[in-house]
């Protein structure tokens, strides 16, 4: 079944009644090639770009729940391609320039919207910080622009720019960046991989991985035993708890992360905007809801919900940055599971045992990674090479020192990201 | 949340700076090895219900606390000066 405007007309006409299911619901079978565990963005676009790119189409995703129903269905759906370190840098502009030709790709429409990102900066020095990230953007190709407080304002007429303690000083302008509708590229992949081949299995949770010799042989799952010869792991916001069944410790730790998101209200926002001096960020979604976020509640959690202090900071950062949405009343707020590393970036490798493949670490930045992490964690699990857009993705760098990406510069712990 | 200083009563969580596992009671000998260091360093367990961690009642009375805590309830189970923790390991 293809979607094009014809159709849409044809059964809009013909009281859609030729709609069909966007993908099967398969028995397991005994064994596959390659089983990837996680049925969620990252992992359903593994098992589409297995069969896109290489042709492996004896795969199965295995989903303990629905398809997409987890931080997939449960982010602020924004995406972009502003990093600044290489090895995050190459990674991110390949998934944005994978994100600019997805709906055509998929013949669905994730409702990808460039609307354009600004990164509002507060003093002299963050001025500095910015513009070598956008230097660091343009020289991989991708699109920055330094704007000054004018230039901000005929963006963000909105703003409190004379705030007292944090006055708007200028912005970097990202005119790729923008959002997309986030279950719309989970259900997209899933719809692209069944049509190749590859089962997507639902309510079949992992509670066991074989291993013999040193190497994977298959999964023990809640629907029996799966035999595979080379397994996925991705389960970001459960790696650890799925590692361990493999006999692994990761360098992961699993934190909240909370956005909200208001009432609908007419367009106003028109851009995805994060504010410079305290962790708030905000765009508005399609329906009309203004949804934003802040930081981790900095401290181990597994809950899907957080904690009033960091509730409180996102308000307040809000109301300071712009005070007009003090109007607006929230409707709902939650919380989704991140698997933490010590440096802030993630991990494409190789586990230490043979057949087993590791996609985790995503840390707060796992959506806009889908398509770049599934194109790159099918290459190694086809090929058993590291994409060259993925090759400082390395497990050991924790271990050796070597590679580590620090974003933020605040240094390679667990409680600082 | 709120945690209950061995000294100071129950507290909002605001007044503590959270440190993580509780791993780092157990501080490897310099000679220990590449291996030891990155799990002390790095690798965790990491567990979805009770753990032990290292939190600082930093806005209080600054004494460090072994918290014994469920991650996927948000409940708290306990907390003891981490100094005492120490010597009953």
């Amino acid at each position: 079944m293809r979607f094009s405007g014809l159709r849409v007309l044809k059964e809009g006409l013909t009281g859609n009644k030729g709609w069909q299911p966007h993908w099967r619901d398969p028995e397991p079978k005994p064994a596959y090639d390659m089983v990837i565990i996680g049925g969620g963005g990252h992992g359903l676009a593994t098992a589409y770009y297995l069969a896109r790119e290489h042709g492996l189409t004896n795969v199965a995703v295995l989903e303990k729940g629905y398809l997409g129903g987890g931080n997939v269905g449960r982010n602020t759906t924004i995406v972009r391609g502003n990093y600044f370190l290489p090895g995050n840098s190459e990674f991110y502009s390949h998934s944005l320039k994978l994100w600019e030709g997805l709906e055509q790709e998929l013949n669905y429409n994730v409702m990808h919207s460039q609307r354009g990102l600004i990164n509002l900066f507060h003093s002299d020095g963050q001025r500095d910080a910015f513009a070598r990230r956008g230097n660091a953007m343009i020289n991989q190709g991708d699109d920055a622009e330094l704007l000054d407080r004018d230039g901000v304002r005929a963006f963000l007429p909105y703003l409190d720019f004379d705030n007292a303690r944090f006055p708007v000083y200028g912005g970097l302008y990202h005119p790729r960046g923008g959002t997309a509708r986030h279950d719309a590229v989970a259900w997209g992949y899933a719809r692209g991989a069944d049509a190749r081949g590859v089962d997507l299995i639902q309510n079949c949770e992992v509670t066991g991985i074989d291993i013999d010799g040193g190497r994977v042989t298959g999964v023990q799952t809640s629907r029996g035993a799966i035999g595979a010869k080379k397994v996925g792991v991705v389960v970001a916001g459960r790696s650890s708890q799925v590692a361990a069944m493999a006999g692994l410790r990761l360098p992961i730790e699993s934190h909240i992360l909370q956005a909200f998101v208001t009432e609908g209200l007419k367009p106003c926002i028109d851009h995805v905007v994060s504010f410079g001096m305290g962790h708030f960020y905000i765009s508005q979604s399609d329906k009309g809801g203004l949804v934003f976020g802040g930081d981790l509640d900095f401290h181990a959690s597994y809950a899907q919900r957080g904690n009033m202090p960091m509730m409180e900071h996102v308000m307040e950062a809000g109301m300071t940055l712009m005070p007009m949405i003090g109007k607006a009343r929230v409707l709902r707020s939650w919380g989704g599971i991140m698997d933490m590393t010590p440096d802030g970036s993630p991990v494409i490798d190789r586990a230490p045992v043979e057949g087993l493949y590791l996609n985790c670490g995503w840390c707060y930045g796992g959506f806009k990674a889908v398509p770049g992490s599934g194109h790159c964690f099918a290459h190694l699990m086809a090929t058993d090479r590291p994409h060259e857009a993925a090759a400082r993705f390395r497990l050991d760098r924790f271990r050796t020192g070597h590679g580590l990406m620090d974003e933020e510069g605040t240094g390679s712990q667990h409680n600082l990201h | 949340m709120r945690i209950t200083c061995p000294i100071c009563g129950a507290r909002d969580r605001r007044e503590f700076y959270y440190q993580g596992a509780a791993v780092a009671l157990d501080r490897p000998l310099p000679e220990a090895g590449a291996q030891a260091w990155d799990d002390y360093l790095h690798n965790r367990d990491n567990p979805a219900g009770p753990t032990r961690e290292l939190w600082q009642h930093e806005a209080g009375c600054g004494a460090w606390l072994v918290v014994a805590r469920d991650t996927a309830t948000h409940e708290m189970l306990g907390a003891e000066l981490a100094m005492t923790a120490r010597e009953g390991a």
